[in-house]
């Protein structure tokens, strides 16, 4: 019987024949940790007996969720984290570096065809480029700093169909925003989700990260794309050696399937307090908000600020409003800085924070006071997220939220290009 | 493993927000602390209620969200014995195993309700509702799983076998 993308890759990483419902023990080839759960993983590791890492060049630590530091007990976590990188290797990334997903992209250590664990649940962006990539918890992350190794009950495969060209305005987000309406919070539980299909195909890779980036909000193990030319070529501009990906087998079993032609998708948005809470844009129109946020794992990446800034250039954000930008890593930054974004963003009078995950975890940068409202590009909606359980979050496209932005109230980034 | 416990009674998609917020977990690092805070949108003063021993009962998709393991940690911290949910999201499903937190997967909740008093079988594979006189079966647990969980989870069971499960001896 043939396989899917995830049966192959966990048929290389354990030596088996693996299929869907094996429980196999996996060779893990990259592993992620940050801020946020760090500490945890540390106290494990040394509970355990912990002396070396199993493989310092494809560990990460990451200095992200609190970045620079915003309290005296992350000031004492980052330290904890210096002095544990300092003495045990392991890639470190500062503050500043930007968020821990785009990094694991960026630097290589999730390619095609990979395992990779992270202890962040928004660790299954990396399916993007065809590695199979999931979120753990700090203890197994210790197991994996110790052994290189971790148990895994192999998922069926759902395949999410998309096809059909997306109209101007309508972004990625759009798309995965109704594929979470449909298939609901737990729609996926514990199997990976598959991606095809004609409107995937012409996406670049910025926007087929934002898709796998959201697959957790439907409770999959993983999001995953075939690796493709344009993978490829993505990977090599970053000047990552070639790395053959997998393809599923046409004959492999699947669990499920969902079609979905996107030609007439209008932008989407997540109302408060799930993500599975989808409504078009133009039933939403109109609800007045406080806070603006354009980045995050999911949508900080430079074609992301590219069509934010679009909108913004020659305008201002409403006044009372305020909006706030955190490019997804410091090359997406530089990048922004040289195509002249960052300065369309702040002659609008939008506050640009330094890459990192900003407010969208409810650290810091931007917290919510009690019945605000917000529009948000992240990924979590959920009720106190990201400040007063009495505030509101609304997820949407990086066009939408600049749209947004400028007229201080939820408004369809179509009408931005009527004005035009 | 026989558990017997009081039930506190939740809904459908009890994320790790409402579990126990960013905005605490990424201010403070004290599990004391911390744990004050678990529940608090949505059901305020739990973690001064809440008795040792107690136990969730909960619908569909328990912990969504986050794979932050201060969700289960509070949680256990505070004194809850088991979790028992129509269904888990899978990160908070495994850290629970992983930290000596049960989780107890049972499709038929609904008659279960706050006050409560169940006795809850995990080798067996039963839940016994006491103050209602029903009984529940639940799905049993991985052999690979139970083997961490009957330890109190993971770093119990390597500092306990001297080896991670998965390690030959």
């Amino acid at each position: 019987m043939g396989k899917t993308i995830s049966e192959m890759i966990f048929s290389q990483v354990s030596g088996k024949d693996a299929y869907a419902g094996d429980l196999v023990i996996a060779n893990v080839d990259g592993a992620m940790t940050h801020d946020g759960n760090a500490l945890l993983a540390l106290e494990a590791f040394e509970e355990m007996g912990g002396t070396k890492l199993w493989n310092p060049s494809r560990t990460a630590f990451v200095i992200d969720h609190v970045s620079p530091s915003a309290t005296e007990a992350f000031s004492s976590v980052h330290k904890r984290m210096r002095e544990f990188v300092l003495k045990h290797g392991a890639n470190f990334y500062e503050v500043g570096s930007g968020i821990c997903h785009q990094l694991m992209i960026e630097s290589g250590l999730a390619y095609p065809g990979s395992l990779v664990v992270g202890s962040d649940s928004h660790t299954c962006t990396y399916g993007a480029v065809g590695a199979f990539a999931t979120g753990i918890g700090s203890t197994e992350m210790a197991a994996v700093f110790l052994s290189g190794k971790l148990w895994f009950k192999v998922p069926e495969t759902m395949e999410v169909g998309i096809t059909g060209k997306l109209r101007p305005m309508v972004l990625p987000k759009d798309v995965v925003l109704k594929v979470i309406g449909t298939v609901k919070a737990d729609g996926a539980s514990y199997k990976a989700l598959e991606f095809r299909g004609s409107t995937v195909e012409a996406m670049d890779v910025d926007g087929r990260l934002t898709l796998c980036n959201m697959a957790v909000e439907m409770g999959a193990k993983t999001g995953i794309i075939e690796p493709d030319e344009k993978t490829y070529r993505y990977l090599a501009a970053l000047g990552h050696r070639l790395r053959k990906g997998f393809k599923s087998d046409e004959d492999a079993a699947l669990s499920g399937q969902l079609s979905l032609d996107v030609s007439d998708l209008e932008p989407q948005v997540a109302c408060p307090h799930t993500v599975d809470n989808i409504r078009s844009v133009t039933e939403v129109e109109g609800k007045e908000v406080n806070q603006i946020f354009i980045g995050s794992c999911t949508n900080g990446r430079l074609s992301d600020l590219r069509v934010a800034a679009g909108i913004l250039k020659g305008k201002k954000v409403e006044k009372g409003v305020r909006l706030i930008v955190s490019p997804a890593s410091r090359d997406v930054y530089v990048g922004a800085l040289r195509e002249g974004l960052i300065e369309a963003f702040a002659d609008a009078g939008c506050v640009v924070c330094n890459p990192g995950c900003g407010p969208c975890a409810g650290a810091h940068q931007g917290i919510l006071g009690p019945s605000e409202v917000c529009v948000s590009t992240s990924n979590r909606n959920f009720k106190g997220r990201m400040g007063s359980t009495d505030a509101e979050i609304y997820l949407a496209s990086p066009a939408t939220a600049a749209a947004t932005a400028i007229e201080g109230k939820i408004t369809d980034p179509r009408r931005v290009l009527e004005e035009a | 493993m026989q558990i017997r416990g009081k039930v506190w009674k939740f809904g459908d998609d009890i994320n790790t927000d409402l579990i126990i917020a960013g905005k605490y977990k990424l201010s403070i690092t004290d599990l004391d602390e911390l744990s004050k805070h678990a529940m608090e949108a949505v059901m305020p003063g739990f973690s001064e209620k809440v008795e040792k021993g107690d136990l969730i009962v909960a619908g569909r998709n328990f912990g969504c969200g986050s794979s932050r393991e201060q969700a289960p940690l509070v949680l256990k911290h505070l004194g809850i014995a088991a979790v028992i949910a129509r269904s888990f999201a899978r990160i908070f499903y495994r850290n629970a195993m992983n930290i000596g937190l049960p989780p107890v997967e049972c499709s038929d909740v609904d008659s279960i309700e706050a006050g409560d008093i169940l006795e809850v079988n995990m080798t067996k594979g039963y839940v016994k509702n006491l103050s209602k006189a029903t009984l529940h079966s639940i799905k049993p647990v991985p052999p690979e799983l139970w083997e961490i969980l009957s330890e109190g989870g993971l770093v119990s069971y390597v500092k306990k076998h001297g080896k991670l499960p998965w390690e030959a001896v």
